[in-house]
């Protein structure tokens, strides 16, 4: 599978998630949320940026309780719930977020 | 003849290590990669075992020493670091190669 | 509820030579998703895993050092390495990464993760366990 982006055609897995992270660019994450009939507001912004962060310092993609908590004390406890995560990424926070940031499937997530 | 060896095996996990150097001659070079290149801990039983052997030059190969995260201050004196191309140099001045595994 | 058990992964290989390390750490935080009481041995060659200032871009594989660092967001907060293994090694605690968690209990102060302990005191340790995978 691959998906278009800025005249670019970059490739993707089965599921959609970037093959090579290096690849990711912000339009990426515009592309796929578009395909998934999402705009992204500042607040998924947040999201993936902290994401993009995460991967860079630690290597992985966080399950989605890590995620919860450490958004939480990232960008305060209002956000830091799986309420506020599922209303920005119906898909799963972990899985959809991921996804838009070119991260790969976090680990653990089925 | 001069041979060169080559050790890609811990040599706290594997007695490549201790054999190879065992069978080493005077004059041969031994080259450590791979988990090969724990030998060269300073302050490690294996380490000890280098500079009792005399007559055989030893080297490490560069790429991963650093993947291991084991700095050039770590390593015993008289360790020759090469970087890839400097392997395929031990190649070719050599007669001929054993690969312990 | 099921009963929380007590699980201990040891670690006993080199990083990059086989692919043991990294299964083992993938295992621990897949596992991490199921409250149990986790524990981590690094052990013989696998206290080489935890070395810091691993710098893997020469030798085209992955560094996933930097990931044994997010075990505390996974709740692993009791990592054992043996001091007989470091030193038979050459290695000193110094030259090992410094893992800390977030004690929930103490108004989330970081605490250091990584606890030395002997070749007996780590047999004890093996000896209270309720599943030990090793890899």
């Amino acid at each position: 599978m691959t998906i278009e982006v800025n005249g670019k055609s970059l490739e993707t897995d089965e599921e959609g998630y970037l093959a090579d992270l290096n690849q990711w660019e912000p339009e990426v994450a515009t592309m796929m949320a578009k395909a998934d009939d999402t705009e992204l507001s500042d607040a998924h912004w947040e999201v993936i940026n902290f994401l993009r962060e995460y991967y860079e310092e630690y290597q992985i993609a966080p399950a989605v309780r890590v995620l919860t908590k450490a958004i939480g004390k990232k960008l305060g406890k209002d956000k830091g719930n799986s309420k506020y995560l599922y209303e920005l990424f119906p898909y799963g926070p972990a899985k959809q977020a991921c996804k838009y940031a070119g991260l790969p499937k976090p680990t653990g997530c089925v | 003849m001069a041979m060169l060896h080559t050790v890609n095996k811990s040599p706290f996990e594997r007695n490549s290590f201790d054999s190879c150097l065992s069978h080493a001659k005077a004059g041969s070079s031994i080259l450590l990669f791979e988990d090969g290149i724990y030998a060269v801990v300073k302050g490690s039983s294996a380490s000890g075992k280098i500079q009792k052997a005399s007559g055989v030059s030893i080297y490490a190969l560069g790429p991963d020493l650093k993947a291991r995260g084991i700095g050039e201050d770590q390593i015993i004196g008289g360790v020759t670091v090469v970087d890839y191309g400097g392997f395929v140099d031990l190649v070719t001045r050599h007669d001929s190669v054993q690969s312990w595994l | 509820m099921s009963e929380i058990k007590k699980f201990l992964y040891v670690n006993r290989k080199a990083p990059y030579g086989t692919v043991y390390a990294l299964e083992s750490l993938e295992v621990v935080l897949i596992g991490a998703a199921f409250d149990q009481d986790v524990s981590l041995a690094f052990i013989d060659d696998g206290v080489f895993q935890l070395a810091k200032g691993q710098k893997t871009t020469d030798i085209g594989m992955k560094n996933f050092s930097p990931t044994y660092s997010a075990l505390g967001d996974y709740e692993v907060k009791k990592i054992y390495v043996e001091k007989e293994s470091l030193e038979e090694r050459g290695l000193t605690p110094d030259n090992l990464l410094h893992l800390t968690y977030e004690d929930e209990d103490e108004d989330y102060a970081e605490k250091d993760s990584i606890q030395f302990v002997s070749r007996a005191e780590l047999s004890d340790i093996m000896d209270q366990q309720d599943v030990v995978p090793s890899f």
